[in-house]
């Protein structure tokens, strides 16, 4: 068997690899975006000094670094439709409930690290910063949304483009329930017409595109925006 | 959650063993330690020549590792599922096709460790081991690569724990460790899978928070080394000393 190039374009081939770079494409920009509001609430949450919130915020940042994604993803799809309420699992197993199960757990996985990073960055900042928002009459939210949060999140965009780009590649673990993506459909055009080699080259050409991209981005900002001069 | 545990400890921790073949989070634990233990020769091999001034062996390492560490380990499984028979040209089992995989997996990771741990030792280090004579193989062996060594400890504890939770989806292609064991254990138990899967996520969260911590203690302890004054030092702490 020789590798045919022409096999990518006959068929539904084509199609089947487009849907499935758009699902993970749609995936990872979902996650992404819920993975970041909800890094920002876990950033505010952490400044209240009250021992209870401290320890949630830290127990769910540990629950999502120390398991495994993928089964983060199956405690999702699998456990917890037993737990949610009834209007939200009517809704859930209506939709494109494998979907939403998995981008609801990649966008928290990436969120705790994310909240790490913003929160080294936030260390990164001198306390007098705080001290003379506070003193200008700055509330404690304020201060943190117009002062010192938008400086940490640039010291801390090298880690977050990085975490970028492992949940692009995380992304294929969705496969583990089902969703659509696109190595699922590596797996299921493979499994039609046993072209694994030109198949698998695909995809992975098509994974290193978006990974070498993100790369690039990171490399960009590097070099752009240096961390600020402190003296 | 308990009673789930209480019934099926064994069968999460070893999988059918010794009535069948080893499985469980042991096999997971060792499928990890034996990946990164196998590809710690190549990571090295592969540092050094991301280092190196011959582009020779720069460019192709440099490839290797941008490659390796931008496609996702499913990807590497998929491949190796497909190329080992072919390349060897028997039926691989799936525990090995899963340990080739995690050891190319693993090595672009571990180059960029022992990258980093060879960019944080002084230029002079080299420049005075090669000016009283020793080859750059000897120079290597004895002078640079001990120093580097020391300091990557804990970012090798911290990969280590990284591969334990990476080799959480092998079972897609057969092999019987932690997390296959808990789909059994969900086909069993129909209506108690979020207990299932958390029993498995307490799993790997005992072994990976404690190995993080191990991790963090090594490395207080290596900066405090590094902190002490000049006359208190041990010869570990003097090699540690230098390197930064």
């Amino acid at each position: 068997m020789e590798f045919q190039l022409s096999f990518l374009a006959s068929g539904d081939v084509p199609s089947l690899l487009l849907s499935g770079l758009m699902t993970t494409l749609r995936l990872f920009c979902g996650a992404w975006i819920l993975g970041f509001v909800v890094a920002l609430a876990l950033v505010a949450l952490r400044t209240i000094p009250l021992a209870p919130v401290t320890m949630l915020v830290a127990a769910f940042v540990a629950y999502h670094r120390n398991v495994p994604t993928v089964v983060q993803i199956m405690v999702w799809y699998f456990g917890m439709p037993a737990v949610l309420p009834e209007p939200v699992r009517l809704w859930v197993n209506h939709s494109d409930t494998e979907f939403l199960f998995a981008l609801v757990a990649l966008g928290l996985n990436v969120s705790a690290y994310m909240s790490e990073d913003i929160r080294s960055g936030l260390r990164a900042i001198p306390h007098t910063q705080l001290e003379a928002a506070r003193s200008i009459g700055l509330g404690a939210f304020a201060a943190l949304r117009y002062v010192t949060l938008p400086q940490a999140i640039r010291i801390s965009l090298p880690p977050l483009i990085n975490r970028s780009l492992i949940l692009f590649k995380d992304t294929s673990l969705a496969m583990a329930i089902g969703v659509a993506e696109l190595t699922y459909q590596v797996k299921a055009i493979e499994n039609l017409t046993f072209r694994s080699f030109e198949v698998f080259t695909a995809s992975t050409l098509l994974y290193l595109a978006g990974s070498l991209t993100l790369m690039g981005i990171g490399a960009w900002f590097a070099s752009h925006y240096p961390p600020p001069y402190r003296g | 959650m308990l009673d789930i545990l209480h019934r099926y400890w064994t069968l999460f921790l070893v999988g059918s063993w010794p009535n069948g073949p080893l499985g469980g989070f042991a096999a997971t634990l060792i499928l990890a330690g034996s990946g990164i233990l196998s590809s710690f020769p190549l990571a090295i091999g592969l540092g050094m020549a991301r280092v190196s001034p011959l582009g020779w062996f720069r460019w192709p390492a440099t490839v290797w590792v941008y490659t390796f560490r931008g496609i996702p380990l499913i990807m590497i499984i998929f491949w190796a599922y497909f190329v080992m028979p072919v390349m060897t040209g028997y039926k691989v089992p799936p525990f090995a096709t899963a340990l080739c995989a995690i050891v190319v997996y693993e090595s672009a990771f571990l180059a960029e460790i022992v990258r980093a741990g060879l960019h944080g030792l002084p230029p002079g280090q080299i420049e005075a081991a090669r000016s009283i004579g020793l080859s750059y193989g000897q120079a290597m062996r004895h002078v640079i690569l001990p120093q580097a060594l020391v300091n990557m400890i804990p970012s090798l504890v911290n990969q280590f724990v990284s591969t334990i939770k990476a080799t959480s989806i092998v079972y897609i292609i057969g092999v019987e460790e932690v997390t296959f064991a808990a789909l059994q254990v969900n086909s069993v138990e129909m209506t108690r899978a979020l207990q299932t899967f958390l029993v498995l996520a307490g799993y790997y969260f005992v072994a990976c928070a404690s190995l993080t911590y191990v991790a963090r203690r090594i490395e207080m302890h290596i900066a405090q080394r590094r902190m002490q004054p000049a006359g208190q030092k041990t010869l570990v702490a003097g090699v540690v000393e230098s390197a930064g």
